[in-house]
């Protein structure tokens, strides 16, 4: 890869970070948090981005992110409020930066119109909106030019004398003094003087130090702090000091150089050319990026002082993580979990050895059963990540339905720092999407209604992850009306989902929205009503291998709790037998299971056979026919059947020989040495070394009910 | 023991190895490891000739009843079966025989080509046919052991 892509995609990632940093500030601020910390995070976020878009020449963000800063350092400065408003604002724009982020990274186009309206109300909040207007002619391309600001202070100086030295470490951190001193005279009409007096004598010299310096006398208009911030990102690296000429707090502080005076143009020519003091390893910058670009409205004396936050803020992480090819992860994780096997593999035969429980050989198993373990814990953990990713996106969200509902809505989040596989995480966005947009527009009444029924005009949805017994649990609820479900049967019946005479509970009706072509949404509405309903959601969670339940209580409002494994690289299982063979259905999708009696089960002619549940008829699928292992199906009473959920919350009972227990298995491909068999999903290996097939069992419903055969699926 | 019949030719070495009473053999090449038998767990809706699958240090191995798949009886498998585990393509196959006899060390031109027969097995499999000390061992190729999905039905 091109270097400078790649440090591209790394300022992108970078900025997915910093984005996050902003919306949680911004988030905190709005809750009333005023601790100048956040405020200066929400800061340094913009930025940063700004900064880094600097770099690349990105111009639409660099323009959007410079206003945005403006008004945050307003509110930094003390001189705005941070009131509800305009953190919303600010809420707002930082969604339009996030939508602009991304158009630059994968070339897409953002709403201009939006973009522009935002820019104008940062501009209102803005020092002062007419001269930022004035301004906009510059940008194009794109030199910062200094604002003049009104402030109330002494008479500005005439200009400045900035006395700079770096120090060793300054180069060692690659930073680049003539970059620092071009930015300068960015600032206005720059004379600047180099001090080589420190220069050692060719013979003597150490590349690696630092021996020159250099006096910048300044005039213009620009102030101290727009000054100071040119050397921010090498601040502590270098000597610095930066007085005022003309004012009055001029001091006679003038160093006695005896260096040449230097055309601008000459002095980086040399300084780029002669190598010698420089560090060997100067990157190479692209001219067009000025490293930190030079800052261009409304500083104020509060950023005068170099920001020590800054500079602690951002230590913590260096060092603290590191970025890991994918790939290499997975391949630890496959070795671990033949780790696994082979260890439960060689205990089985210990014991078939006859070793005594209390005997070295089978002490020393045990022990390396629990580093086993704890191994494969500690591997998947490098794989799992805050739920925070995914959850972070949905206030924006939260706030784009609550505008268009017009319904005022609160989201509150829990548990974030709860953990999951990455392959998870990425595929519960779209599902959690559609359940907020859900719980919004469906589950919230509006706020009239809200006001009738005695509750706050605000609605909330509480969005919470934790994790229970294994797995992961999220629950989206709303404190709506809940679900009607006189509304919801009719539906149904309407519809020709149920008879119109059918028993169900109230848990039962609930669930009938998981439906296909169930919407309870009398207009097809703008945000929820997409033609995807519910049953998208559960087949999404159900391909996860997770669970979707609804709860609701009438005028309290529904929760939506969603039970996911922590990893898709294993399954939970029920291992079962089949006519002798050894077989795992996955336990998400077993409901429950059952000894028919051979009373209950009724024959249909053929084959076909239904079982009575509760009073309700379901199809009884003999697994081992359908699976070919046996000609004769189980004569009835015989077996134990497993009530399952297939896709569309269609029921069927799976007839088995008999159930061996529950057990975690490591999910192995078929396809890779050989191919696809219709009615098993994948493999895996026992403990006794064997492999073992998970059922597929929504082909093998499916077969079941006559609209395809295991042969045709193949 | 090597037998070799360097007369010209490019020399290749080939496994050979017993189905019943007949003499088959494989370039070593396509060959991975040879261990011995353990019982397979079986697939469904599968070809005759496909024992079922078995665990190979952590992947799932298929295995092919080699005599079945070229149309000889089906192997008694037994404790001294074997299986020859072999690459085949992006594959990894096993191939169930009776025993594992020899490596042979020969030059292309010992190797006779396959007489006209009319058997389509013949014509898909046999690659050729060695006379060694009176015995005839059929060199088989492996790119179309695993069933295709429009062989399926055969």
């Amino acid at each position: 890869m091109d270097p400078l892509e790649s440090i591209k995609e790394t300022f992108f990632q970078e900025c997915e970070e910093q984005l996050a940093e902003l919306e949680t500030g911004l988030l905190a601020m709005e809750e009333g948090d005023t601790d100048p910390e956040t405020i200066n995070a929400v800061f340094r976020a913009v930025h940063s981005i700004k900064g880094g878009a600097g770099a690349f020449s990105l111009e639409a963000l660099i323009r959007f992110a410079h206003v945005f800063e403006t008004a945050m350092d307003e509110t930094r400065s003390g001189r705005l409020a941070a009131s509800n408003e305009v953190v919303k604002i600010m809420l707002r724009a930082a969604d339009v930066l996030a939508d602009l982020v991304r158009a630059a990274r994968d070339g897409g186009s953002v709403d201009e119109a939006l973009t522009a309206a935002l820019t104008e109300e940062l501009k209102t909040l803005g020092p002062d909106g007419a001269d930022e207007a004035g301004g906009e002619e510059d940008w194009g391309d794109f030199e910062f030019k200094p604002a003049t600001v009104e402030l109330d202070l002494p008479p500005a100086p005439t200009g400045w004398r900035v006395r700079f030295k770096p120090r060793a470490d300054l180069y060692a951190k690659a930073n680049e003094a003539a970059i620092l001193l071009r930015e300068l005279t960015r600032l206005g009409p720059a004379e600047i003087e180099l001090d080589a007096r420190e220069l050692p004598a060719l013979s003597d010299l150490d590349p690696e130090a630092a021996h020159l310096a250099w006096t910048v006398t300044l005039s213009g208009e620009a102030d101290e702090a727009a000054i100071r911030e040119v050397f921010e990102f090498v601040d502590g690296d270098c000597e610095l000091e930066v007085t005022p000429i003309g004012g009055a707090a001029e001091t006679a502080e003038t160093t006695e150089d005896n260096g040449e005076t230097f055309d601008i143009g000459a002095l980086l020519a040399q300084v780029q050319a002669d190598a010698a003091p420089q560090p060997a390893a100067a990157p190479e910058i692209p001219t067009t990026s000025p490293a930190a670009p030079a800052p261009a409205a409304a500083p104020s004396p509060d950023t005068s002082s170099p920001p020590d936050g800054q500079a602690s803020a951002r230590k913590p992480e260096a060092g603290a993580t590191i970025r890991v090819d994918l790939e290499r992860v997975d391949r630890l994780i496959d070795l671990v979990g033949e780790l696994v096997i082979n260890q439960a593999m060689l205990s089985q035969r210990v014991m078939e050895a006859g070793f005594a429980r209390a005997s070295g050989v089978a002490m020393g198993l045990d022990e390396l059963e629990q580093l086993t373990r704890e191994i494969q814990d500690s591997v998947m953990a490098i794989r799992a990540q805050p739920v925070k990713s995914v959850f972070q996106r949905m206030p924006r969200l939260v706030r784009e339905v609550a505008a268009m509902t017009g319904k005022p809505v609160r989201l509150v989040t829990e548990g974030e720092g709860t953990e999951v596989d990455k392959t998870v995480i990425e595929r519960l966005a779209d599902p959690l999407t559609h359940m907020i947009r859900n719980a919004i527009d469906h589950g919230l009444e509006n706020p009239d209604r809200r006001a009738e029924a005695g509750k706050a005009a605000e609605g909330v949805v509480r969005l919470s992850a934790a994790h229970r017994s294994g797995r992961i649990v999220i629950e989206v609820a709303d404190d709506g009306g809940g679900i009607n479900r006189e509304r919801v049967k009719s539906i149904a019946v309407e519809r020709g989902l149920i008879a119109a005479d059918a028993p169900l509970s109230d848990e039962e009706i609930d669930n009938l929205i998981f439906m296909p072509g169930f919407s309870t949404a009398s207009e097809v509405s703008d945000i929820s009503g997409r033609g995807v309903g519910m049953d998208v959601v559960k087949r999404s969670i159900q391909a996860l291998g997770g669970r979707i339940n609804i709860s609701s209580r009438p005028g309290k409002g529904s929760t939506f709790t969603m039970s996911l494994p922590l990893t898709l690289a294993v399954l939970d299982g029920m291992v079962v037998d089949v006519a002798g063979q050894t077989l795992v259905a996955p336990i998400t999708a077993i409901v429950e299971t059952l000894l028919p009696k051979a009373s209950e089960v009724n024959s249909l002619g053929g084959n076909a056979r239904v079982i009575s549940i509760r009073g309700g008829y379901v199809p009884l699928i003999d697994v081992g026919l359908a699976l070919g292992y046996r000609a004769e199906p189980l004569p009835p009473g015989q077996g134990v059947a497993l009530l399952i959920e297939g896709e569309g919350g269609a029921r069927a009972a799976l007839l088995v020989d008999a159930i061996q227990g529950q057990r975690q298995v490591v999910i192995k491909s078929l396809e890779a040495n050989y191919r696809q068999v219709p009615g098993v999903a994948a493999a895996t290996i026992l403990g006794d070394g064997r492999v073992a097939l998970i059922l597929d069992i929504d082909t093998i419903v499916a077969v079941s009910r006559g609209t395809e055969t295991l042969r045709a699926a193949s | 023991m090597t037998e070799t019949h360097a007369n010209a030719g490019h020399l290749r070495e080939l496994i050979s190895f017993r189905i019943g009473a007949q003499e088959f053999c494989v370039d070593i090449m396509a060959v991975r490891e040879i261990r011995g038998w353990t019982a397979a767990t079986a697939l469904p809706q599968s070809p005759s000739f496909v024992c079922g699958v078995i665990n190979l240090r952590g992947a799932v191995l298929p295995i092919v009843d080699l005599a079945a798949r070229l149309g000889f009886e089906s192997s008694e498998t037994s404790e001294r079966s074997v299986i020859i585990v072999c690459q085949i393509g992006e594959q990894v196959v096993g191939l169930l025989v009776d025993a594992v006899s020899d490596i042979l060390s020969v030059t292309d031109d010992v190797i006779q080509a396959t007489p006209d027969v009319g058997s389509d097995t013949a014509k898909t499999f046999v690659r050729g046919l060695l006379a060694i000390e009176g015995r005839m061992i059929t060199m088989i190729g492996l790119e179309r052991i695993l069933p295709e999905l429009d062989l399926e039905a055969a």
